[in-house]
Parts: structure tokens; C-alpha cells; sequence
């Protein structure tokens, strides 16, 4: 059988990929998309769990069905913002967004 | 009324009269005169009144109060009327009165006022159109009229707080009240520079003698504990008195004693302090009257006269006399003799009539030395009478000679100058008369005067008790009054006038004539009550020695009587006037003095008061002002003092100069820009790391996270 | 070595190789559409953990919305976006070992807790069967999850509403 640290050291690669992507990329879509490569990996740490240490109440995949929720309301506020921004600035690179600065 | 209450009240209503007259009268002449002289007027009352209680019995008199407490005891001061008291309240009442009632007139009370007077100068004179369009130069009222009765009545309560006062310290307190007003009042024309320098030298003087006697009741508190009459001149007091005090073998008594009679020295302007009083003559001659006749150089005689158990501690009737005694004795023949030198070659009418004085206090305290009590107080309360008497006649004669200077309209004729009149007598009946018997009761003339009851009686004593030296220098003394008495009489009043002025003068008015008369009564009948015994056979008692003798503890017998001393002083008195008249009967005007002639530079000595003035302004006048301005101003004042404020001043200016460039800037400022510049400039860096970029921030949070875990990690190694 | 260790290792591959396309691909619309691989991969996975409704809702909700909206959000912004350059900003050569490092430390933090390396437990068939209803219960139960669900539900709404506010086009 597969052991939890299988799952789990998955979970954590998906999740570094996903934080590499937030930090380095340049346009703000692309950060996004980092950003649900993260989600996804927290939510199979979230679904492992579950399955490996308390698999008969539905606790777990209860919690997974809200971040899920949030995952997708976060990404439609988020774009909307960016497609706001792009209206305004014509400009979508993260880097140019730089307002709220000194 | 009580008699203590009574005594109480005589200060008081001259005191009154000073306070209202400053305080409210004093715009109003009129009023201001009427308060002065109703107040003498009541303290005249009240002392007759306490006199005659005294003749009746029940001496002394005697009320203390306890004024300032002391640990356990009190200082008391009080009252104390007693047989020697009651003699002189009787003359300082009578005086007084007369004096107060004079000043009204003196000053030219009911006169317009003058043209062009000035507070603080004498006045001048006003110009009065008659009904015939006639212009005269009248005299004028006095423009400070009213401060005049203003100290003229501060001076009488000084001079009744001394007599009636039971210690010393409230007669010193009388003392120097008298003092003050002795300054007001010589400098009383204050705009006259000679006025202003005889007051200050009349005050100095005096002061020097007083500084003594302070330290001789201080002496005396000290060693007996008090100050109130009755406990020291107690027996046990005087007992312990006698003990050696350590200085030239005198007892305590004797030294303080002397110490006292240096006040007297000074207070009574005997020899070496007398130079103060001839220069008083500045002030108006109703001040000239009371202060150096009838008051305030009496108080110095009064005083020792009340300290004389004190004294004579020590010493017995007809033994040796005590140092302090002899001293005494010494001053005060020496300084009659040496006044009454001086006085003949004056020529100011008030001139000769001070260094009488001078000359009659030295008489006083000669009888006090050789311990002729009585004869001293004798002496004191004729003189007096007479002395007042002359001074206000020299006042009247004064103030004729204006009359005079202001008809003619030549101010440059001296007034009091003597060898100016002449011929007075018929101008000025009753001044002459009243002078005249002034003049022969100080000359002694025999058995009608005062004088010459009280002066025979201290050169009776002399004589009798075989002080030699004494009695020749007194009889001298005497011999020369009586001619420069009759010098001034015969100058004044005989003869014809040799100047204008002396032609035009005229009698004065009721109010200076009349206390004239009434002191003339005295000046004739007061002796009477002080003939020896001896005289009459019995017949008529000598009551004033019998009265005044109850005053000491031990009752002196009056002296054996013996005819020679008063056949002598008949024949120098009526000599000496005989003399003076022969020499000076035919001068006319324009002559010299027909001394001059005679003795030469003597003569010149005797002028000018033997240098004394100018040898004390090289010895001491000089320095002082030299101690004063040069020491004292220049070097300690503005050198030291001054030098140490400025150094000092610069020091902390310096100082403050460094401490400000040094520390306050660089440090303080410095610090507290450094903190705002720090933060300015730190802030400046730090806000870099805003960029606004969203990355770099999760960057930043990433790289703290994964080094907290790393720590974490790293910590959970370690076992 | 069971077939379902082959299964997950080849899912994992697909999986982390896609993630790795989409932070890595040089045009925007190839790193949404390598999104699209990955999330797959991740649904398969649920259903190897017997998360069967979510690996279903993981396609529909992830794949079918979430990928849809970024492809449309990719069209939209793509005048600006200039698909030549390189798409790394300044930090990447900070990021890439950071985020090295933290997958070490994470792994190794994980392998130091002792319910690291634990068994599957095993399911019986029927509560295989029963988990979907079991879950349905559980959300909306009042002893259940029906308030976070609720909750859930009321921030989708405002997120909607949110969003529609935001990109609303003002001119």
C-alpha cells in the first residue's frame, strides 16, 4: 500500500512549485495560476490526511469542499481585480503595480 | 486726675501735637501754632500740678509697666517723679511755655507773606503799600511756620519722656529724640549751606559722646541686670558696683560712670565735644533758646546730676574724690574758664551767649565733681531761666536790628553783629530791661539775681571743701562772664547807634515781650528759694537743698556757711561788670574792639575759638571724608565689590559661553537633531523596502519563514 | 511494489511535470492549458484516496470554472503581454532555491513526525458506498458542517458580487 508519505511529500513538491511560480513569474495571471497550483497541493495534504488517519466521519473531505469554495471565489475576485487593473493601466506585469509604495 | 496717670500724659500732649500738626495742620498756621501752644500749655498745667502734689509729700512718684519680657523677668520702664524731678519739670515746663508762645511772634505770626521766600531760607521781607502810597519792607511770615511747632513740639516731648523717665533707657530714648530734633531744627533753613553743615556737625558731635555713654548702660545692664533707677542706685547694687572694673584702677561704678559723663560731654558741649554748639547759632534763635539754654544741654547736666550715686561711689564728703569725679571736676572747670575766654572776643550777639552756656554747663559739672550736689541742680534750674532769657532778648534785639535792615533796605549789614548796635535802649525799652536783668543774674550780680545764689553756692563749696585749683579757675571763670556780660550789654543797648540800621530798629511785639517779662521774674525771685541758712541766721530756711537732698540715699548737710567765698564773688561779679562797661562805653562806629589792641594775637586765638574747629576738621573731618569717599567708595565699593560682581559676572558669562558652545549645542541640540535627523534618514533608507510590489513582499516573508523553520529544525537536532 | 504505487507514481509525474510547464512555459496560454493537465492529475489522485465527489468536483468546479476564467482572463489581457520575453522577473534566482530549501525542510520536518510513514486503513465496501451520502449529511446536518457551508456559500456570493463590481467597465 501506498504509505502517507508518499501523499505527503507530493503534496509538498506540488506546493514549492506553486510557491516558485508566485514568486518568479512576471505577469500577474501567471501568478494566479501559481497560486492554485499551491491550493491544490494544500488540499491533497488536506484529502491524505483524511484518508490515512480518520477516514469514517467525512470531516476531512467537509473542510476540502470549503477550501475548495474559497479557492474559487479567490480566483474570480482575483482576476476580476487584474482585469480592473488592466483596464486602468494597460499594463498586467505584477512588477508595474507598484503604487502603494513610499 | 492720679498723679502717676498725669505723669504719664505730660509726654503725651506735645507727641499729639507733633502727629497732628504733621499729619493734618500743617497748611494752617493759625491752627498749627494753637495746637503747639495748648500743648505746652497742658503739660505746663500738669507739671505745675505735679510739682505742687510733690511740695505736699508722697515723693517719689512712681509707676512701671513691664514692657519686654526676658526669660523669666521683664524689662520694666515707667515714670518716677521725684524731688529732683519735680524741680526740673517746674523749669522745663516754665521754659517751654515761654519759648512756645515767643516762637508765634518770632515768626512773624499775623505778617503777609514775603515777596520772594523760599521754604528752607530765612524770610525775607514783603513789600506793603500804606494808605498814602507809601512802600514799606515789612517782615514776612516764616514759609515753614508750622513744621517748626511741629519739632519744637516732638523736641518737648523728648525733653519730658528724659525728665520724667525712671531708667535709662527712656531717657535715652528722650536723648536721642532731642538729638534728631536738635538737627531738624538748627538745620531748620535747610537751604542754607552753613545751616545744613551745623546741623550735621551738631549731630556728629553729639553722637560721639553718645556712642560712650550707650556702651556705659550696656556696661551697666551687664553687670547689674537693669536699668530702672530705683534697683541700681539700691545699696546692694552700689555695693557690688564698687568692685575694680580693671581699667586704670577705677571701679565699675566709676567707669561707667565716666562712660556716661562722655555723653554729657558731648550732649552739654563741654571741652573736648563743644565745638557743635557755637555753630547751632544757625538755627532760629527760639531753637538756640531751647535747645542750648533751657533743654537739651540741661539734659546732659540732669543726667549726670541723676547718675550721681553712681559717681561718687566710693567717695566720701570731704575725702578724696573718685577718678570719674576728678574728671569731671577737670572738664568742667577747665571748659568754663576756656569758654568764657572765647566769649569775650565774639562779636555775634548769639555767639557770646553760646559760649556762655558752654562756659555756665562747665560750672555744673565742676560743682558735680567736687560733689557740691545741690549747688549743681541749683545751678541748673537758674540758668535756666536766665539763659532762656537772654537768648529770647537776643532774639527780640535780632529781630529790631531787621526791622532796621529792612527800612534802610541794605542787607549787607549783619544783624547780630554787636558792634552794629548800639543805643538800643531806647528803641527797645523792655527787651533792654529783661536782658539786662538776664545778663546781671548770669553775671551773679549780688542778692537780686538768681545767679548769683547758685554760682556763690558752688564757689562755696569749692572754698569750703579746699578744692583750690577749683575754686580759682571758677572764680576766674566768673570774673570773665560777668565781663563779657557787660560787653554785650553796654555794645547792645548803651551808648548811641552806630549804624543805621541800629537807629531805625523798633520794640517787638507782645508775644516775644512777654514771656521776656515773665522769664525775668524768675530770673530775679527764683534764687530766693536756695539762700544758705547760714545768711539769715536760721531766719529763712534754705528749702531747696532741704527739698532736693531727698533725692540721694544719704542726707547731705548743706555746707557750714562762711562769709568769704560770697564777699568774694560779690566783688569779682560786680568788677567784672564794672570792667566790661568802662571798656567798651565810648566805641563808636567803624572802631575795632579795643582788645584787639591789648592782647594782641591772643586776641586772634580767641576769635577763632583757639583753632579747635580746624584742628578736628585735619584730625578727623579730613580722614573720615577720606575713609568715606577714596576708601570706601572708590577702592572697597566700587573696586572690591564691584570688581568681585563684574569678575564674577564675566566668569558665569564665560562660562555660559562655553557650556553653550561646548555642550548645549553639539550635545543637546546635537542630540536632539541627531534623533530627528537619525529617524529622518533611517526612515528614508528603510522606506526602500516598500517597493509596492507584491512578490518581493512574499519574498521577504518567505525568506524569515524558512529560516525560522530551518531554526526549528536545527533546534529539534540538538537531543 | 503494487500496481497502485505505479499508478501514483506515473499520476505524480504527470501531475508535477504539468505543475512544472505551467510556472515554467514561456506564453501565458500554454501555463493555463499545462493548468488544465495538472489539475487533472490532482483529480486522479482524489480518486486514489477514495475522494471520489471530489475528484468529480475537482473536474467541474477547478477545470471546468476555474481553468475556463483564466483562459478568458488570459485573452483579455493579452495585447499588453509581450509572449517573447522571458517571463521570470528579478527574483526568480531568489525564489528557486527558497523554494528548494523550503521543500527540504518541509519534507524532512514531515519525516521527523512519526505518523509519517503510516498505512492505509482499510475501508469496508459498504462504508465505501455510504461516504457519499455521509457527506452529503455532513453538510448540511446542524450537528454537521451546514454553517461553514452556509458560510461557504454567502462568501461565493459576495465574491461574485465582488468581482462583478470591481471588472465592471465604468466608461
Amino acid at each position: 500500500m501506498i504509505p502517507l508519505s508518499w501523499y505527503l511529500i507530493f503534496s509538498a513538491a506540488l506546493f514549492c512549485i506553486g510557491l516558485y511560480g508566485v514568486l518568479a513569474r512576471r505577469n500577474a495571471i501567471a501568478i494566479l495560476l501559481g497560486i492554485e497550483v499551491m491550493l491544490n497541493a494544500t488540499i491533497i495534504n488536506l484529502v491524505a490526511f483524511w484518508r490515512y488517519r480518520n477516514p469514517e466521519p467525512m470531516h476531512g473531505q467537509a473542510f476540502a469542499v470549503m477550501v475548495f469554495a474559497v479557492a474559487a471565489a479567490e480566483v474570480a475576485v482575483g482576476l476580476a481585480l487584474i482585469i480592473s487593473i488592466y483596464r486602468r493601466r494597460n499594463t498586467v506585469v505584477a512588477d508595474d503595480i507598484d503604487i502603494m509604495k513610499w | 486726675m492720679a498723679t502717676n496717670t498725669l505723669i504719664w500724659l505730660l509726654p503725651l500732649f506735645p507727641l499729639l501735637a507733633f502727629f497732628v500738626i504733621v499729619l493734618f495742620t500743617n497748611r494752617n498756621k493759625a491752627l498749627s501754632h494753637t495746637i503747639a501752644v495748648g500743648a505746652a500749655l497742658l503739660s505746663w498745667l500738669g507739671s505745675m500740678i505735679v510739682f505742687v502734689r510733690a511740695l505736699q509729700g508722697g515723693l517719689p512718684f512712681e509707676e512701671a509697666i513691664d514692657w519686654i519680657p526676658l526669660g523669666e523677668t521683664h524689662f520694666f520702664i515707667g515714670v518716677r517723679v521725684d524731688q529732683l524731678t519735680a524741680v526740673t519739670l517746674f523749669f522745663v515746663a516754665w521754659t517751654v511755655l515761654m519759648i512756645f508762645i515767643y516762637s508765634v511772634g518770632y515768626h512773624n505770626f499775623g505778617q503777609p507773606k514775603g515777596d520772594h521766600d523760599h521754604k528752607g531760607l530765612p524770610p525775607h521781607g514783603a513789600k506793603v503799600t500804606d494808605q498814602h502810597g507809601h512802600v514799606h519792607a515789612v517782615p514776612s511770615i516764616e514759609p515753614m511756620y508750622s513744621r517748626f511747632f511741629a519739632f519744637i513740639a516732638l523736641f518737648a516731648f523728648g525733653m519730658y519722656t528724659l525728665v520724667v523717665s525712671d531708667n535709662l533707657l527712656t531717657l535715652f530714648v528722650g536723648w536721642e529724640i532731642m538729638g534728631l530734633c536738635s538737627y531738624l531744627l538748627i538745620g531748620f533753613w535747610f537751604a542754607k549751606p552753613s545751616a545744613r553743615a551745623a546741623a550735621i556737625k551738631a549731630f556728629l558731635t553729639t553722637r560721639v559722646g553718645d556712642v560712650f555713654m550707650l556702651l556705659g548702660i550696656a556696661y551697666l545692664y551687664s553687670e547689674t541686670g537693669s536699668l530702672s533707677y530705683n534697683v541700681i542706685f539700691s545699696k546692694h547694687t552700689l555695693e557690688k558696683l564698687t568692685e575694680p572694673a580693671g581699667f586704670l584702677g577705677m571701679s565699675i561704678a566709676g567707669l561707667i560712670g565716666l562712660l556716661l559723663f562722655i555723653g554729657t560731654v558731648g550732649k552739654s558741649a563741654q571741652w573736648p565735644l563743644h565745638v557743635w554748639l557755637p555753630d547751632a547759632m544757625e538755627g532760629p534763635t527760639p531753637v538756640s533758646a531751647m535747645i542750648h539754654a533751657a533743654t537739651m544741654v540741661s539734659a546732659g547736666v540732669y543726667m549726670v546730676i541723676r547718675m550721681f550715686p553712681l559717681l561718687s561711689v566710693g567717695w566720701q564728703e570731704g575725702g578724696a574724690l573718685t577718678p570719674t569725679m576728678t574728671v569731671m571736676a577737670c572738664i568742667g572747670a577747665g571748659t568754663a574758664l576756656f569758654a568764657a575766654v572765647i566769649a569775650v572776643a565774639q562779636n555775634d550777639v548769639k555767639r557770646v551767649l553760646a559760649y556762655s552756656t558752654i562756659s555756665q554747663l562747665g560750672y555744673m559739672i565742676a560743682a558735680l565733681g567736687i560733689g557740691a550736689y545741690v549747688a549743681a541742680a541749683f545751678h541748673l534750674v537758674m540758668h535756666a531761666f536766665f539763659k532762656a532769657l537772654l537768648f529770647l532778648g537776643s532774639g527780640s534785639v535780632i529781630h529790631g536790628m531787621e526791622h532796621g535792615v529792612l527800612h534802610t533796605g541794605d542787607h549787607s549789614v549783619d544783624p547780630q553783629n554787636m558792634f552794629n548796635m548800639g543805643g538800643l535802649r531806647k528803641k527797645m525799652p523792655v527787651t533792654f530791661l529783661t536782658f539786662t536783668i538776664g545778663g546781671l543774674a548770669l553775671s551773679g550780680f549780688p542778692l537780686v539775681t538768681a545767679g548769683f545764689w547758685s554760682k556763690d553756692e558752688i564757689l562755696a563749696d569749692a572754698f569750703g571743701n579746699g578744692y583750690w585749683l577749683a575754686f580759682i579757675v571758677l572764680a576766674l571763670a566768673a570774673l570773665l562772664t560777668a565781663f563779657y556780660t557787660a560787653r554785650q550789654i553796654t555794645l547792645t543797648f548803651l551808648g548811641e547807634p552806630r549804624t543805621k540800621e541800629a537807629q531805625h530798629a523798633q520794640e517787638t511785639k507782645w508775644t516775644m515781650t512777654l514771656p521776656l517779662v515773665v522769664l525775668a521774674v524768675f530770673a530775679v525771685a527764683a534764687g530766693w528759694v536756695g539762700i544758705p541758712e547760714g545768711l539769715t541766721g536760721g531766719a529763712i530756711p534754705n528749702w531747696f537743698h532741704e527739698f532736693v537732698v531727698g533725692t540721694l540715699p544719704e542726707y547731705l548737710p548743706a555746707l557750714e556757711f562762711n562769709f568769704l567765698p560770697m564777699l568774694l564773688s560779690m566783688i569779682i561779679a560786680l568788677s567784672g561788670l564794672t570792667l566790661g562797661w568802662w571798656v567798651y562805653r565810648e566805641v563808636k562806629a567803624g572802631q575795632p574792639d579795643p582788645l584787639a589792641k591789648l592782647l594782641g594775637t591772643f586776641y586772634t586765638w580767641m576769635k577763632n575759638k583757639f583753632y579747635f574747629d580746624e584742628l578736628y576738621d585735619r584730625l578727623f573731618v579730613r580722614p573720615a571724608y577720606w575713609l568715606a569717599d577714596t576708601f570706601t567708595n572708590k577702592w572697597m565699593d566700587r573696586g572690591v565689590i564691584d570688581g568681585f560682581l563684574h569678575t564674577v559676572a564675566r566668569v558665569a558669562f564665560s562660562m555660559g559661553g562655553v557650556l553653550r558652545n561646548y555642550f548645549d549645542l553639539p550635545v543637546v541640540n546635537g542630540f536632539g537633531d541627531a534623533v530627528g535627523e537619525g529617524t529622518k534618514s533611517f526612515g528614508k533608507k528603510f522606506r526602500a523596502v516598500q517597493t509596492g510590489k507584491v512578490q518581493q513582499y512574499m519574498l521577504s516573508v518567505l525568506v524569515f519563514a524558512v529560516g525560522i523553520l530551518f531554526y526549528y529544525l536545527l533546534s529539534l537536532l540538538q537531543p | 511494489m503494487t500496481i497502485e504505487k505505479i499508478i501514483f507514481l506515473v499520476i505524480a509525474a504527470v501531475t508535477l511535470g504539468a505543475a512544472v510547464m505551467v510556472v515554467t512555459a514561456r506564453k501565458l496560454i500554454h501555463s493555463a492549458l499545462w493548468l488544465i493537465l495538472a489539475l487533472f492529475g490532482v483529480a486522479v489522485v482524489y480518486g486514489l484516496l477514495d475522494a471520489g465527489f471530489l475528484a468529480v468536483a475537482q473536474v467541474v468546479i477547478y477545470i471546468g470554472a476555474i481553468a475556463i476564467l483564466f483562459i478568458f482572463a488570459v485573452m483579455l489581457t493579452r495585447r499588453v503581454m509581450n509572449d517573447t520575453d522571458s517571463q521570470n522577473n528579478q527574483y526568480w534566482w531568489v525564489a528557486a532555491p527558497l523554494s528548494v530549501l523550503l521543500f527540504g525542510g518541509l519534507t524532512w520536518m514531515l519525516s521527523s513526525w512519526q505518523g509519517f510513514s503510516t498505512e492505509l486503513p482499510k475501508l469496508t465496501p459498504e462504508a465505501k458506498s455510504g461516504m457519499l451520502k455521509q457527506l452529503g449529511q455532513v453538510l448540511v446536518s446542524p450537528d454537521g458542517y451546514v454553517l461553514p457551508f452556509e458560510l461557504a456559500s454567502i462568501l461565493l456570493v459576495a465574491a461574485l458580487i465582488g468581482a462583478i463590481w470591481v471588472a465592471w467597465d465604468r466608461k
